[in-house]
Order: structure tokens, then C-alpha cells, then sequence
């Protein structure tokens, strides 16, 4: 251990601790704009200057390693003072509208400049040419606010192993961009949202939607219905104020009946429907010899991501539509001709946790019903704030069901929202299938149960045939699996993928945690471990099971895998590359 | 995506062979990014699109972070050269000299600023801090050629001359294809 002293206290830590992780391990925060564990320790922002006896200048704690008998002083005058010139030297090239801001609620940099008593922005300079980016429709940048601490980059480049964006140019034309300074949707960005859970300001956010969805609403031609992701229902109360993981589902739906949705639907339904399909699937090539793996298709940012780099196994990819896209299939078609209500009058809005399923529910083939499937995607984000335009605060509500019969889903739909859910659900469906006389088919399928940032294997037997299945979350996991899948080093039956880490509940639209991006670790597992509490608690854990798809199939669909099936809830997908791919 | 200032760029020039070689030599790694890009410029005169992307390939940096390093180093460049490429060293002894006037007078002539390319590919200009022959200053360099103590009316000279050159070459080459032409038939 290293012993040293941090404002006067005698501390230890381990060999290679930071000064900053030294402060924070003993109760003292160090004020920081760019730092994020591991992959972005570059003192960038130079708000964590610190006083090291001996040294020369204040040293940014976030790269300074303790060394034995270090005297470190974390708050004197003139700590203060230079923390304060940063903030006004960042101040005089921002743009401060910010009431305006999508971040006004939780600016990272609003926030120390309030802490550090920065009462006046004193500076006068040169600014960065403001550049706006809305082009994807999924993910909005704009430059002005940016203050390049690089978590963006770090993120995109360390966690998603993507590398879409990187600072270019220099000085006041320094600026996070795409190569060539293309637009992200010409990029190889998978639109996966993880830089605007990072982002310390609104530089990078969700692409706001909510004026759509409001002028819908008040629309009085229009049948409005809405779908909400496993994941919302574990996330959407943290804006409220309450703790992460807390279940809000009851609250949810009626906090959407109250902004004035027809129907309250949800997302589970039809992933219940996917499974039917997939499992379906799966053993079909099992059976014809495949092609296998099978691999996953319900996260966009992973099928983006695939398109982009690994066209080689776009076959492999379950033909399965994202349970967001077969549920605006049938909403359009099934539940239009079963409440008698033209589709052409239908608006689909859905909640989802993510950034990448607003580009998912725009891609031109998504239009199975004869109209585009989805209207709108929100984020958990935006519909946060759509509660709170309308007056809506969710922990006060009374808890309300779903409607009937889209809103009716298993256990097995409720933990597509983590990773490992996908591949837990469709085993549990295609054990009972393999094994129709077993006395206690399989339920829990611990051993594929994802652990965010992990390559999970196992090995499951069904009914005498061994399968070796893989989970993996992020997509720097899922590009190295598919290395290993492509190279031949590993060998699969069926592989699960979510593009973000944890899966969906720590996705790019999920809300930002309010102590910052240091409380995402936590943040993730008290989500995970919520979805796996109401599964346990549901007497329906099968997807199989659900009285509601088993009525869709007899009324609709005929069988898991029919020609209508197909037609409604099954796609395709296509190489691409745009600009910035490495060509592999 | 387009990019206009790769036309003439394709995948089978033989200067990617050249740079392909000098990557074998023991500058493989991400390490040497910037003498790679070093070397791509002195072959292509440029970086554009299709150069960065094959160098991100061959040493397994990812394309947008190549184009961070492009970007910020003003050595690098995004546009081609002209045929003759003209630098003005803006140095201390060369601008007390007037070398700023010199520019402008370039600026005039040709139409274009620092950075940029004339429209006929024939001269693309920049400036340079002290090129180390200040006591020919003010100094202007044209294809790593060294022209010191230029006055006004030498610049105007050089340009002159240079386009005439040009014409020159142009009229040979055009002679040369008509032989070939000629022969083939």
C-alpha cells in the first residue's frame, strides 16, 4: 500500500491509484469534466488541479499516480481559484443558453459552475464555430456546448470498440466529428447513444421528438398507442427521484393514459411474439443445418454496427424483426382490423431506452402494415420530460394495468430488457418445445444470465442435444465475439448481442444517472436486478404461455413462422459502408 | 459520400505500393502513424479520403482518429498541390524583408489564398516559417526550388515563367500522343 496525505488525513491506497480515486475512495470529491475510469484519464479539462507538496503547478489529479509520503491538498485558495479560471475560460466559449438546453436539469458543467461561485462569465474571446448535427434523427450534436473532454471519444472507442468520432482540427476549430466531418448518419456510428449518457453537457443528446408525439396527441383524427421497452418500467422512475432499479410499471401506465394515449400497450407483448419466432427459428436450423450461430437481431445499434463491420454475418442474424418493429407491424394490421380503426389514423409511439431504435423505426423497409410501422420513438429521457411538461410527477400516481390485448406480456418478454434475457427467454420456450414431456421443464437459465461488459458461454442441454450458446453486451464485445465467430476460433449454437452494456437498460436513451457517469456501474445492476424480481414474481414466465399471443396465432398469424409471419414480423438486412469503416 | 479530391486516386496506384513498402519497413505499428502520414503526403502531395483510410487499414488505427491527426497538424493537408507548389516563407528576416507583400501580390495574381489549389491544378500556395536562407530573404520556394531576394516584378516573373513551363510541357506531352497515336495506327 502507498501512504500518503490528502487534505491533511493520513490515507492508503493501492499502487497505482490516481490521486483523484485516492480523494474519492476517502469521501472527497475532486471536481472533474472528462474523467471516466479507466478510459479517459487525460486531463483534459483541468478541473481536478490539485496542490502536491514539491511539485511544480498545480497537477491534475486524474493522471497523477499516489506516491509513498505525497502531501496532497485538494482545497486551498489557490485550488479554488484555478478551478474557478477553468470554469470561466470554459464559460467564455460556450454557449450559455442554458434554459434552452436539453441538460438544463443536470449540466455537469452548470453544476461546478454553480458549486465554484462562478457568478459572472468575465472573458472575453474567441468562440468555436458552431456546428449542428440532426441528420441521423437519433443522436442531435452541437458543437457550441461541447467543452472536449473526450468522454464521446473514449466511450466510442473504449466501450463500443466503434471509433465513429474523434477531436479534429486544432485550437478553435478543435471539434468531436465523424471522419471527413461527415454528418453521424453518413458515419460509422451505430447511433448506440452511449457518448450522450457520458456527455457532461448537451452537446451530444437524444434527437427530441416530443413536439411530434404532443401534436399527435392532441390530434383528434388520430388513434394514438403506445409501446414502453421492458427496460423503461425499471428507469423511468430515476428522473422522479427515485432510486435506480425502483419498479414504476403501474405509475408508467398511467402516467401515459394521463398524457392522453388511447391505449397503453407494451413492448413485452411482442417480445413474447419474438421469441415464438425465434425459437421457431432456431430450431428450424438446428434442424436443416443452418445457418448457424443464430445470432440476435432485436438491438439496432448491434444490427447498424453488423452492417457497418461485419457483413460476413448478416446471415447468421435472426431474420426476426426487434420486438419495437413487430409491434408497430401488428398494431397497424392485427389490432387495426380487430378495434375496427382505419390504420392510416394509427400513430405508433414507442418508449425505448435507446437512441438507435429512432433510426430502427425510420429504416425504409420497416413499413410491413402498408405504413411506416413505428411513427415515433422516444426515449426514456423525453418521456421523463413529457411527464413533467404535463405536470405528471410518476411516484404520485396510482398504479394502473396495461390494456388488453397488446399490453399482456411474460416474464420471459420482461428481461429482453438485460443482457442474457433474449437467450434466457428463447431457451425457456425451446426447452418446453425440445422436451414437451418433461415434468419441470427449465425456467431459470442462471448460467446465461448477462453480467454487464462480459462474454458469457454455457452450455445447455435440450432434450439430449447440446448447445453452446454465447451472450455478450456492448459492442466491443460483440466485435470481438464476432472475430472469434468468423475466424473459427469459436463455435456456437445460438448467440445473444446487445449493443449497449448491460443490454437495453443501459442504453444510449436511458436516463443519466444524477450523481454522472461514475454512478453507471451501479446504476446498471440495480436495473438488471428489477426486471429479474417482477419475472420471478409473474406467474407467466414462458413466452409461449402468453394467452394473448397464443389468440394472436390462432386469430392472425396461424403458427410461429407462417407465411404471414414472414411477411409482417421478418426483414433483412444490408451491408454498408460508410464513411470511416476500417476496412477488415 | 463524396469526395472530389480523391478523382485520380484509385485503389491500384502505384504509390500505395510505394507506401505499402516503406509500412513493411518496420512501421507497421499505430506508432508510427505520423511518419506514415509523412510519407503518404510526400508520394500523393495530399491526404485525401481513400490515402487515410488505406493507412488506418495498414496499422489498424481507426479511420476518424487518423483524420484527428491529419486535422491537427497544419503540415498536413486535405487538398492537393499544384504543379508548382508555392511557398512563401513568412520568417522574421523574410517578412521584415517583405515577404508579405510578396504573398499578397501571389494572392493577387493567382487568385487564391494560402491552402488553396488554382483551378487549373497549376499552382497551389502557402506559407512557411523560415525555410533557413535568411540572408537571401525575402525567400520563395517552388517545388523545393529556392528563389531568394525576390523582388515584386521577380514574382510576377517567376509566375509567368512557370506558366509558360507549363504550357510548354503541356505541348510536349500533347506532341508525344499524337506520336503514339500516330504509330498505333
Amino acid at each position: 500500500m502507498i501512504n500518503l496525505t490528502i487534505d491533511r488525513r493520513p490515507v492508503s491506497v493501492e499502487p497505482g491509484t490516481t490521486i483523484l480515486e485516492a480523494a474519492r475512495q476517502n469521501g472527497i470529491r475532486i471536481p472533474t469534466l472528462c474523467y471516466l475510469k479507466e478510459i479517459n484519464q487525460i486531463g483534459a479539462c483541468r478541473m481536478c488541479l490539485v496542490e502536491v507538496e514539491g511539485a511544480r503547478g498545480l497537477q491534475t489529479a486524474c493522471t497523477v499516480p499516489c506516491t509513498e509520503g505525497m502531501v496532497v491538498r485538494t482545497n486551498t485558495p489557490t485550488v479554488r481559484e484555478a478551478r474557478k479560471l477553468v470554469l470561466e475560460l470554459l464559460l467564455s466559449d460556450h454557449n450559455i443558453e442554458c434554459p434552452t438546453c436539453l441538460r438544463a436539469s443536470n449540466c455537469e458543467l452548470m453544476q461546478l459552475a454553480h458549486d465554484h461561485g462562478v457568478s459572472q462569465i468575465p472573458l472575453q474571446g474567441a468562440h468555436h464555430e458552431a456546428h449542428l448535427d440532426v441528420g441521423s434523427g437519433a443522436i442531435a450534436v452541437d458543437s457550441s456546448k461541447c467543452v472536449l473532454c473526450q468522454r464521446c471519444v473514449a466511450v466510442c472507442r473504449e466501450v463500443q470498440g466503434v471509433s465513429a468520432i474523434s477531436v479534429t482540427g486544432r485550437g478553435f476549430e478543435s471539434r468531436v466529428s465523424p471522419f471527413f466531418d461527415v454528418s453521424l448518419s453518413e458515419a460509422a456510428c451505430a447511433l448506440c447513444g452511449q457518448c450522450t449518457l457520458v456527455c457532461p453537457t448537451g452537446a451530444l443528446t437524444e434527437f427530441d421528438e416530443t413536439e411530434a408525439v404532443w401534436r399527435a396527441l392532441l390530434d383528434p383524427n388520430k388513434h394514438v398507442v403506445v409501446q414502453t421497452a421492458p427496460a423503461i418500467r425499471v428507469s423511468i422512475g430515476e428522473p422522479f427521484g427515485l432510486p435506480p432499479g425502483s419498479v414504476s410499471t403501474g405509475q408508467m401506465v398511467a402516467g401515459l393514459r394521463r398524457l392522453g394515449f388511447d391505449q397503453v400497450f407494451d413492448t413485452v407483448f411482442s417480445a413474447d411474439l419474438t421469441i415464438m419466432e425465434e425459437a421457431t427459428e432456431l430450431i428450424q436450423r438446428l434442424q436443416s443445418g443452418g445457418p448457424l450461430p443464430l445470432i440476435t437481431s432485436c438491438s439496432p445499434g448491434w444490427i447498424k454496427y453488423a452492417e457497418h463491420f461485419f457483413p460476413g454475418v448478416l446471415e447468421n442474424l435472426s431474420s426476426c424483426k426487434s420486438p419495437q418493429q413487430m409491434f408497430g407491424a401488428l398494431a397497424k394490421t392485427y389490432y387495426a382490423e380487430k378495434s375496427g380503426i382505419d390504420p392510416a389514423n394509427i400513430v405508433v409511439v414507442s418508449i425505448m431506452p435507446c437512441t438507435a431504435k429512432k433510426y430502427e423505426a425510420n429504416r425504409p423497409e420497416m413499413n410491413s402494415s402498408g405504413y411506416q410501422d413505428v411513427d415515433y420513438v422516444l426515449t426514456t429521457r423525453e418521456l421523463a420530460r413529457m411527464f413533467r411538461q404535463a405536470g405528471i410527477h410518476l411516484p404520485d400516481l396510482p398504479e394502473e394495468e396495461f390494456d388488453s390485448p397488446l399490453g399482456i406480456g411474460t416474464g420471459a418478454g420482461t428481461i429482453f430488457g438485460t443482457t442474457g434475457g433474449v437467450m434466457e427467454a428463447a431457451l425457456r420456450t425451446a426447452a418446453a418445445w425440445l422436451e414437451p414431456d418433461s415434468p419441470s421443464p427449465k425456467i431459470e437459465f442462471q448460467e446465461v444470465r448477462g453480467i454487464p461488459f462480459q462474454v458469457r458461454e454455457a452450455t445447455v442441454s435440450l432434450n439430449g442435444t447440446s448447445l453452446n450458446v454465447a451472450v455478450a453486451n456492448g459492442l466491443a464485445a460483440a466485435g470481438w465475439l464476432m472475430e472469434q465467430v468468423s475466424t473459427g476460433q469459436k463455435d456456437y449454437h445460438f448467440i445473444e448481442i446487445m449493443g449497449c452494456p448491460g443490454g437495453c437498460i443501459g442504453g444510449g436513451g436511458q436516463p443519466i444517472p444524477a450523481r454522472g457517469p461514475e454512478a453507471l456501474d451501479e446504476v446498471r445492476l440495480a436495473r438488471i436486478a428489477s426486471l429479474y424480481t417482477i419475472d420471478e414474481r409473474m406467474t407467466l414466465r414462458r413466452s409461449h404461455e402468453n394467452p394473448a399471443i397464443q389468440q394472436l396465432y390462432a386469430e392472425y398469424l396461424e403458427k410461429p413462422g407462417s407465411e404471414r409471419a414472414h411477411q409482417l414480423l421478418h426483414t433483412h438486412y444490408h451491408a454498408r459502408v460508410p464513411a470511416g469503416v476500417r476496412r477488415r | 459520400m463524396t469526395c472530389s479530391a480523391c478523382k485520380g486516386i484509385t485503389p491500384d496506384d502505384p504509390r500505395f505500393a510505394e507506401l505499402d513498402a516503406f509500412i513493411q519497413d518496420g512501421h507497421s505499428s499505430a506508432d508510427f502513424l505520423i511518419a506514415v502520414l509523412h510519407r503518404a503526403q510526400q508520394l500523393f502531395g495530399y491526404l485525401p479520403e481513400e490515402v487515410q483510410h488505406h493507412v488506418a487499414a495498414a496499422l489498424g488505427v481507426p479511420p476518424s482518429e487518423v483524420y484527428g491527426v491529419v486535422t491537427f497538424y497544419n503540415y498536413f493537408t486535405l487538398t492537393p498541390v499544384g504543379k508548382y507548389p508555392i511557398n512563401v516563407c513568412m520568417g522574421t528576416a523574410c517578412y521584415v524583408q517583405g515577404a508579405g507583400r510578396i504573398l499578397e501580390l501571389f494572392e493577387k495574381e493567382l487568385g487564391i489564398q494560402p491552402g488553396q489549389v488554382t483551378p487549373d491544378g497549376l499552382f497551389s500556395l502557402d506559407v512557411c516559417r523560415c525555410v533557413g536562407a535568411c540572408g537571401l530573404a525575402p525567400v520563395v520556394t517552388v517545388a523545393g526550388e529556392v528563389h531568394g531576394k525576390l523582388t515584386e516584378s521577380d514574382a510576377l516573373k517567376l509566375v509567368a515563367e512557370l506558366r509558360e513551363r507549363a504550357a510548354a510541357d503541356q505541348a510536349e506531352a500533347g506532341a508525344a500522343v499524337a506520336t503514339v497515336g500516330g504509330e498505333s495506327q
